[in-house]
């Protein structure tokens, strides 16, 4: 094989890198010990450049918010090494730092060297989603949170193996901290495994094809993806542009923040200004540059889908994200509830791209994890924190409808089944079924959310924590279509049923033997004018209990007779 | 049973184009094979007309049939208009799916489950995650909701309930309850289909299997009928996804299982020639006009997958042969996308209307013609209904959309075309060897469907295989594998029982009842069979994990005990999860998840010695002699040979071509092809 890069062996070494990032996700999905990696896949790999660490390959099926996210993580650990740290054959970095590289505590990052012939070739890296991390609540989504610490435990980048040496001291570190030692250990060796074929499966690669050319590839592929967005953002209209939306607050006080692009396109490049938005607030809704970044990132990857994954696409961008804002924080400023804030941001740059480019537009999706937890002991003492994200209404588009209960942007989870939750926790699902009328209206309709209603088994009842959004601001239509129903969240008490002060957050209820609490999640939001839906597509709505009668009539203007 | 003197068995492959059977007379040792155009929507003609191409069909033993009916009515959505009873709550469980969504970047699509929402009605009942009823059913609203499912015209009922798999108490009660007022046999609950946890899978399974009901078995009786009126009386059965074969009643009952119905009798066909061959650890390659079919095959035996995707949100959970299937066929269109990279697939141009050669209208150049243009196919031969390919056209638009746009010439760009779709097969052979941990070097392709055979060479270099082996007819391969399978009961149970303090006893019990219930399904198919096997198996994990991995045990149903142990099991799970991860990890609870329980009627060995050459073939009979072909950058004078008259032990070193009226193969300059004593071309590196 020679050096010299035709398109053909540019096309197989796409095709063979992208394989090795695949098959670490699918390494650690089916070895990993706690569902929120196995099932709902909140994980990562991919190779990272030596002295840049620019994402080189993604894996297709990893955690979309983390292909952005993962370059800065690799970032700490060059940084470290160039500040004295050695960095040898055999090591495998660890840490979870938010505040190098992104993201929040319970994402655990594993970083290894990959050497070739004495020289450092690039970087592997693994992140996957731990249950619990310590802190102040199970699960780790304190809505109360004012300071990292409350969060759990911060590991800086550490190293786990020296040389080939696995360091046990700092696993019982990890151990003693942590409510859930077992999963994280199953967790860890699952992130081990797939670093380990990942270097076999390179080490294969290089033998075939020589380091100077999958080097002159890798270059290759990012030229490739810049000159793509580059094209795609020149056939945009030039001017500036600017989109608002709101958190409906940050978990301690029951204040909006304002989430603001001004975004500007000139020629072929674009600046992304987040400058309008909120101050760092007390609560858990800040995020870090790093993560501020990496979910832009994402948006633009949605409405450009066909650009490939890596660092290129970003060479076109400026960001402004200045540290006096919620999406520059530093430590020790929480930012355990960074799911909702970044959602906010991908939903402003869906904004002002409906109005740049609305054939590319959609209505906003429901854009709230919903990280409800319910806590406590079974009738044999044991110890149960049931973790879920729940799902909700995708945006109508000018293809079609939106999708009913799908899962966010950041994101390709699944959602465990209810017969796993009820078979591991003791609880009992009384709902799980679409909103009617949660769908924002439009010629396309935005997909309708959900209702999840769960009743405490046990004798000792359980501890309910939710972290969700969209309670005050729903998700917004586009293109002249009408806005989703909002998120509401609903408990069982001895005086009878209660939503929450702050709306969506609350992190101090319980719930007895035979209570019940109810997330009613948003839809997506509506593509276009609803008087201009199909008037068939309004009757088999109001049909299917997609859209009650009432609203065929008042925001359809269809009148249907209930038979 | 039939005591007709004819002993003729046909296996028959309906695909999409084509009808293809194989007949074969096991006491005479004689076989033929036959290729009739399909009709779509009324298969039995083709079906009919194929088989009389061999005689009166009243002389015929029996017949075994792959077909692609279920999956058709599944992907294009032609299944019938179903109901289905659940529990209160969960009635939108089959639309919600598991929350996922159709693409990992873009948000845009949709979904419209099997049975639409206004027709999925909830009856007063619930029972527990333990199996505990907490509410029994109410049967009269059981009886209402299925007469007002019958009102709006609902032609099959699924019910589903939560936790059924738990306790199917019920389930079986509602049954009971609806059985009184449904009008037909197109009704079953989920736990009769899928006695296993997640509800999503379970529901999505059920309900599929009742769209496909009245779909297939309005089929299997059209072609029960014409095949009496013709005046068949032998035994009529079905390939099932599992490469085994079942009875008519099951099918009508399961049709489910049918979804790879065709595939997967080609992989059975596959995995007979390589244990024959004495190369028993293959890689299938099936290229046909969209796609390209992989299955590994290790040690002569096919691997099966627990469940499938037909498309987005339609979930088969049921165990089928695993096949992965690219967009990469001889219909792949080739194009450059914006950022000056070449791409071939996966949009395809099909067989209508096909590629530009075809003259049908296409103007987009698509793999087939780059085959032509670069001269390894010859336009001048017939081809199905067509009498000729248009060289001509098919240059034309390689270089307008290709050759210009990326400065090559036109030969270079065609040599590209092929460059690319042989990358994107050897990806698609990488995903299901490497990725699994085989060693490619230990395995040979073997290419079968029309096209495949050219590509053979390209993949035993990009891939590093051992070698290929071409079986005797690539283009009736699911045919003849219909003629070679097994008969085959599948059985799956949740049972969530810790391995440590494990009642074997009770276990045992369950295996047992497990394992004759499958057997009697075996028996009763009525084929003639040598023995029948019982084999289970266990999906077990870490307790804490969520996947699990599969773990065959080395026992089988005695008289009255399968003799299992927890040693016994504590062994075989420690081998096989050593074997998909590096790490074991001791001191961590073990669980088993679910029982798997196959019966499996191994049929009287098919020789097949019979396919092979005549004794008095001779190797000069077969020449054809040569033509141009362009090949690594080169036209090149190339021997022409006439595949089926060239006798055993042949001896041809490449560039060939060889040449037969279901496929065309390829020698690569650089490897040697060998007859061998059945037939198979077995290429070499030379």
């Amino acid at each position: 094989m020679t050096a010299a890069l035709d398109p053909v062996t540019l096309a197989v070494l796409k095709g063979r890198l992208e394989q090795i990032a695949n098959e670490m996700d699918a390494t650690l999905y089916r070895s990993a010990f706690n569902p929120i990696i196995a099932e709902a896949h909140d994980a990562c790999h991919g190779l990272y450049h030596a002295t840049t660490g620019d994402t080189l390959v993604q894996g297709t099926s990893g955690l979309p918010i983390f292909v952005g996210a993962m370059a800065f993580a690799v970032r700490a650990v060059i940084a470290r090494v160039a500040a004295g740290a050695a960095n040898e054959p055999g090591d495998t970095w660890l840490f979870n730092d938010p505040y190098e590289g992104g993201t929040h505590l319970n994402d655990m990052r594993l970083v290894r060297p990959i050497f070739r012939d004495g020289q450092l070739f690039c970087w592997l890296a693994s992140v996957g989603h731990w249950l619990d991390v310590g802190g102040n609540v199970p699960g780790n989504f304190n809505a109360k949170a004012t300071e990292s610490f409350q969060e759990g435990f911060r590991i800086p980048p550490v190293k786990l193996v020296r040389k080939g040496e696995f360091q046990h001291d700092i696993v019982e570190i990890l151990n003693a901290n942590s409510r859930l030692p077992q999963s994280n250990w199953g967790d860890l060796n699952g992130q081990l495994n797939a670093l380990d074929l990942g270097e076999q499966r390179l080490s294969a690669l290089l033998d075939d094809y020589g380091a100077g050319t999958v080097n002159a590839a890798l270059d290759a592929f990012s030229a490739r993806a810049e000159a793509l967005m580059r094209a795609e953002i020149a056939a945009l209209p030039d001017g500036r542009y600017s989109f608002d939306d709101f958190l409906d607050n940050d978990g301690i006080s029951d204040e909006p923040l304002r989430i603001a692009l001004d975004l500007t396109v000139e020629a072929d490049a674009m600046t992304l200004d987040f400058s309008r938005s909120a101050p760092p607030c007390r609560g858990p809704l800040n995020i870090a540059y790093s993560t501020a970044v990496a979910c832009c990132y994402v948006a633009l990857k949605h409405i450009f889908p066909h650009v490939p994954a890596n660092a290129g696409v970003l060479k076109p961008i400026t960001f402004i994200i200045p540290d006096t804002t919620l999406l520059g924080v530093t430590a020790p400023k929480p930012v355990g509830g960074y799911t909702e804030t970044i959602l906010r941001v991908i939903d402003t740059v869906f904004g002002v791209f409906a109005q740049i480019a609305p054939e590319r537009a959609n209505g906003s999706p429901y854009a709230t994890i919903n990280a409800l937890s319910l806590a406590g002991h079974r009738d044999d003492g044991s110890r149960f924190v049931m973790f879920s994200f729940f799902g909700g209404g995708l945006g109508g588009n000018p293809e079609g409808d939106g999708l009913n209960h799908g899962n966010n942007p950041i994101s390709t989870a699944t959602i465990p089944p209810a017969e796993i939750l009820e078979a591991a926790y003791p609880v009992m699902f009384t709902q799980w079924a679409l909103r009617p009328d949660s769908g924002g209206a439009g010629r396309h309709r935005g997909g309708c959310g959900a209702i999840y209603e769960i009743e405490a088994l046990s004798e000792s009842g359980a501890d309910v924590f939710l972290l969700g959004e969209r309670g005050k601001f729903p998700p917004f239509g586009v293109a002249g279509g009408s806005a989703a129903a909002m998120n509401r969240f609903v408990y069982d008490t001895d005086d009878g049923p209660k939503s929450p002060t702050l709306v969506t957050k609350i992190a101090d209820i319980h719930i007895a033997k035979g209570q019940r609490v109810r997330l009613e999640s948003p839809g997506g939001g509506g593509y276009g004018d609803a008087r201009a839906r199909d008037r068939e597509a309004v009757r088999r709505d109001v049909a299917n209990g997609y859209i009650s009668a009432e609203a065929a009539r008042e925001t359809y203007g269809l009148d249907i007779e209930i038979g | 049973m039939t005591t007709s003197p004819a002993k003729a068995v046909v296996g028959v492959d309906v695909g999409g184009t084509f009808t293809d059977l194989f007949w074969f007379d096991e006491a005479a040792k004689r076989f033929r094979t036959a290729k009739v155009p399909s009709q779509r929507g009324d298969e039995a003609k083709g079906f009919i007309a194929g088989l009389t191409t061999f005689g009166p069909v009243s002389e015929l033993a029996s017949i075994v049939h792959g077909t692609t009916v279920g999956t058709n009515a599944l992907l294009e959505r032609k299944g019938a208009k179903i109901g289905v009873i659940t529990t209160p709550g969960f009635r939108d469980a089959l639309e919600m799916r598991r929350r996922d969504r159709r693409q990992t970047w873009g948000l845009w699509g949709d979904f419209t489950p099997a049975a639409s929402r206004d027709c999925r009605l909830e009856v007063p009942e619930r029972t527990l995650a333990d199996g505990t009823i907490r509410t029994a059913v109410d049967r009269e609203a059981v009886r209402e909701a299925a007469r007002a499912l019958i009102a709006k015209g609902c032609e099959a009922l699924a019910i589903i309930f939560i936790n059924a798999y738990a306790n199917p108490q019920n389930e079986r009660d509602a049954l009971d309850a609806a059985r009184e007022v449904w009008p037909n046999e197109n009704i079953a609950c989920s736990s009769a289909i899928l006695p296993e946890i997640r509800e999503f899978e379970r529901a999505s399974t059920t309900a599929l299997n009742a769209t496909l009901q009245p779909v297939v078995g309005s089929y299997l009786r059209r072609l029960e009928d014409a095949l009496e009126a013709d005046g068949f009386t032998g035994r009529f059965h079905i390939v099932q996804s599992n490469g085994g074969v079942m009875s008519t009643a099951t099918a009508r009952r399961l049709p489910v299982r049918t979804a790879l119905s065709g595939p997967a009798a080609g992989v059975i066909a596959a995995a007979a020639v390589a244990r024959a061959a004495g190369h028993p650890d293959i890689i299938t390659g099936d290229l046909g006009g969209t796609s390209f079919d992989v299955s590994l095959i290790a040690g002569g035996q096919a691997a099966l997958a627990a469940q499938t995707t037909i498309d987005f949100g339609m979930v088969i959970r049921t165990p089928m042969i695993e096949i992965t299937t690219i967009g990469a066929g001889g219909g792949s269109i080739a194009r450059v996308d914006a950022g000056g990279l070449l791409e071939v697939g996966p949009e395809s141009a099909g067989s209508r209307p096909g590629p530009v050669c075809y003259g049908q209208g296409n103007t987009r150049p698509t793999l087939t013609d780059a085959n032509l243009v670069l001269g390894r196919i010859d336009g001048s031969k017939p081809l199905g209904t067509l009498q000729r390919l248009d060289v001509d056209a098919a240059r034309a638009a390689i270089a307008r959309e290709i050759a210009e746009p990326l400065g090559l010439d036109v030969m270079a760009a065609a040599e590209a075309i092929v460059k690319i779709a042989n990358a994107r097969m050897a990806g698609a052979i990488r995903l299901v060897s490497i990725e699994r941990g085989h060693d490619p070097a230990l395995f040979m392709a073997m290419p079968f469907g029309g096209g495949g055979a050219l590509h053979a060479g390209a993949l035993i270099h990009e891939v590093g295989l051992k070698g290929a082996l071409v079986p005797r007819f690539p283009g009736v391969t699911s045919a003849l594998g219909c003629v070679i399978a097994d008969i085959r009961h599948d059985g799956v149970q949740t049972v969530n029982l810790m391995l440590d303090g494990l009642d074997a006893a009770a276990l045992d019990a369950r295996m047992v009842e497990a394992g004759r219930e499958a057997h009697a399904v075996v028996a009763d198919a009525g084929l003639s069979v040598e023995r029948i096997d019982v084999l289970y198996e266990l999906d077990m994990h870490y307790l804490g994990q969520t996947h699990t991995v599969s773990v065959p045990l080395p026992i089988t149903l005695g008289e009255a005990s399968t003799g299992i142990s927890a040693a016994i099991i504590r062994e075989a799970f420690d081998a096989a999860y050593g074997a998909a991860f590096s790490r074991l990890l001791p001191g961590i609870p073990v669980r088993i998840v679910t029982l798997r329980t196959a019966a499996i009627g191994r049929r009287p060995a098919f020789d097949l010695t019979a396919l092979a050459p005549p004794a008095d073939a001779a190797v000069e009979t077969a020449r054809r002699g040569t033509r141009k072909v362009y090949l690594d950058g080169a036209w090149r004078e190339t021997a022409i040979w006439s595949r089926l008259d060239l006798p055993v032990g042949a001896r041809i070193d490449g560039p060939a071509i060889f040449e037969q009226p279901d496929a065309t193969t390829l020698l690569d300059p650089g490897l040697t092809a060998e007859v061998d004593a059945l037939g198979n071309l077995v290429i070499m590196r030379g």
